[in-house]
């Protein structure tokens, strides 16, 4: 049986509390930008970047989306796949502090392949990772920095995160792999 | 997608859709200042060119080297080829050597299904071009032109009209598009002097008009074809002067084109005989975007031929 571990509004808190949590590690909002991973971290990283507005308005910082289709190193276990946006803003990320937004952290490659997508783009000053649910068993030596909530699974559990915005519902759902 | 891009007719719509959106997100590579994805490292794409060419060639090798893949050009000339070895022999030798794709160019209809069906090679096989018969990603690429001109850069060309003018008898260039823009929904009329129409064109899916003037009026885009004397034998027109009088793009022709139309033309010109210099270098002509958009869509092809498992 599928089970909701997150609602609309609990949601809304954990997005929220990362917002706050942004700017108060990065001293404001004056020199970030964040960049969703296709296709769930983009609206994510848009109603990150609204928290922060109505936080501190005036000082919504710019968001992009980074696809990383191209440097997943699991390309040649599967089919082609089709290519996502990727969407820098006008700006542009170097000197600036980047924040990767994403749905959920597993394994840690999806987040790989962005550090280098992100290296194709120009040089940060920084790169923060923020995610919404980080479910663990990772491979690789990475952490988010924002984590909307921990969720603790097994390998046979799949986790799904949907938005309204894609989904037409807000919510994340654990439910055992067929 | 199938595992070699033999013809533009062998693309569903969808599968030339997903070609030409990925080339669009591809696109953007081409402005950045790394011009270089990672995809294809390791990956070895031979470039087998039996004919000249300047464009196509230098257009597949860009490709491949901004997706990482190690690329070998290959032409007849100065090859064992002059010294009469065989298609076959030389499909071994690129299997010996590993290749992961070959892009091949002959003068010789249906070389590249030779290729690719004999079992000599593993390698995808790519059409760049094969005697009179197909050139599918010039179609690709002339489809992606339209695409961004007319439809805003997505979907497919459903209801846009286009005509193609001149030597549609030696053109690999109007049959492959002829397929593939049926293919994307668009309406296609061939203007030639019968004499330069291939046999069997009624049975293909477009209009064909002997008279230039009458589609004008109602074409989204005109691309004009070269006039390939390298490979006539016969005199298929009394003379140079009256070709370009009753089927060349000129100014006053130019004129008749709606607001919104483009001017395409797959190249090398013969500039002052199927196009007028004035409209080959006007604001409507699309010629040079053709060539940038021809590195993209190739890009997307050897992506989804060779970026994902091997079957």
């Amino acid at each position: 049986m599928p089970t909701r571990v997150l609602d609309q509004s609990d949601i809304h808190r954990a997005l929220s509390r990362i917002a706050h949590e942004i700017l108060e590690r990065e001293k404001g909002a004056g020199n970030l930008v964040l960049l969703g991973i296709p296709s769930r971290g983009v609206p994510l990283a848009h109603r990150i970047a609204e928290r922060i507005e109505h936080i501190e308005p005036g000082t919504a910082p710019p968001v992009g989306s980074l696809d990383i289709t191209m440097f997943r190193d699991d390309l040649r276990l599967r089919p082609a796949r089709a290519l996502e946006r990727t969407d820098v803003p006008a700006g542009g990320i170097d000197g600036r502090t980047v924040v990767l937004v994403d749905d959920v952290l597993f394994s840690g490659r999806s987040v790989r392949a962005a550090l280098d997508a992100l290296s194709e783009l120009g040089r940060p000053e920084a790169v923060r990772l923020a995610v919404l649910v980080d479910r663990g068993h990772r491979e690789l030596p990475i952490r988010a920095d924002y984590v909307g909530k921990n969720v603790p699974t097994s390998l046979r559990e799949s986790v799904h995160v949907r938005v309204v915005e894609t989904d037409g519902t807000d919510e994340v759902v654990i439910g055992e792999d067929s | 997608m199938n595992r070699h891009l033999l013809s533009a007719g062998d693309l569903s719509h969808d599968d030339a859709v997903q070609v030409l959106d990925t080339a669009r997100e591809l696109a953007a590579v081409s402005n950045r200042e790394v011009k270089k994805l990672p995809t294809l490292r390791g990956r070895t794409v031979v470039n087998l060119f039996f004919e000249d060419s300047t464009r196509t060639r230098i257009s597949f090798e860009a490709a491949a080297k901004r997706l990482s893949a190690d690329v070998i050009n290959f032409s007849a000339k100065g090859s064992s080829i002059s010294k009469g070895e065989s298609l076959k022999d030389t499909a071994l030798t690129l299997q010996a050597m590993g290749a992961d794709a070959v892009v091949i160019r002959h003068g010789a209809s249906g070389a590249p299904h030779r290729l690719a069906t004999s079992g000599w090679i593993e390698a995808a096989v790519v059409n760049a071009g094969d005697g009179t018969h197909e050139h599918p990603t010039q179609a690709l690429l002339d489809a992606y032109t339209m695409r961004e001109h007319l439809a805003d850069g997505e979907g497919d060309l459903e209801g846009r009209r286009v005509t193609i003018v001149g030597d549609v008898l030696h053109s690999r260039v109007a049959r492959s598009n002829v397929l593939l823009l049926d293919t994307l929904g668009a309406h296609v009329t061939l203007v030639a002097p019968p004499t330069l129409l291939p046999v069997g064109v009624e049975s293909w899916p477009c209009e064909v008009s002997y008279d230039l003037d009458s589609p004008l009026p109602g074409a989204d885009a005109v691309m004009m074809l070269r006039v390939q004397r390298e490979r006539m034998s016969a005199a298929y027109f009394p003379s140079e002067r009256e070709y370009s009088r009753r089927y060349g793009l000129d100014g006053r022709r130019a004129a008749m084109l709606p607001e919104h139309a483009i001017v395409m033309h797959p190249g090398p010109m013969n500039r002052g005989m199927e196009i007028t210099a004035d409209v080959a270098d006007g604001s409507r002509s699309v010629i040079v975007e053709q060539v940038t958009n021809g590195v993209s869509v190739r890009m997307a092809v050897l992506y989804l031929l060779l970026g994902g498992q091997i079957s």
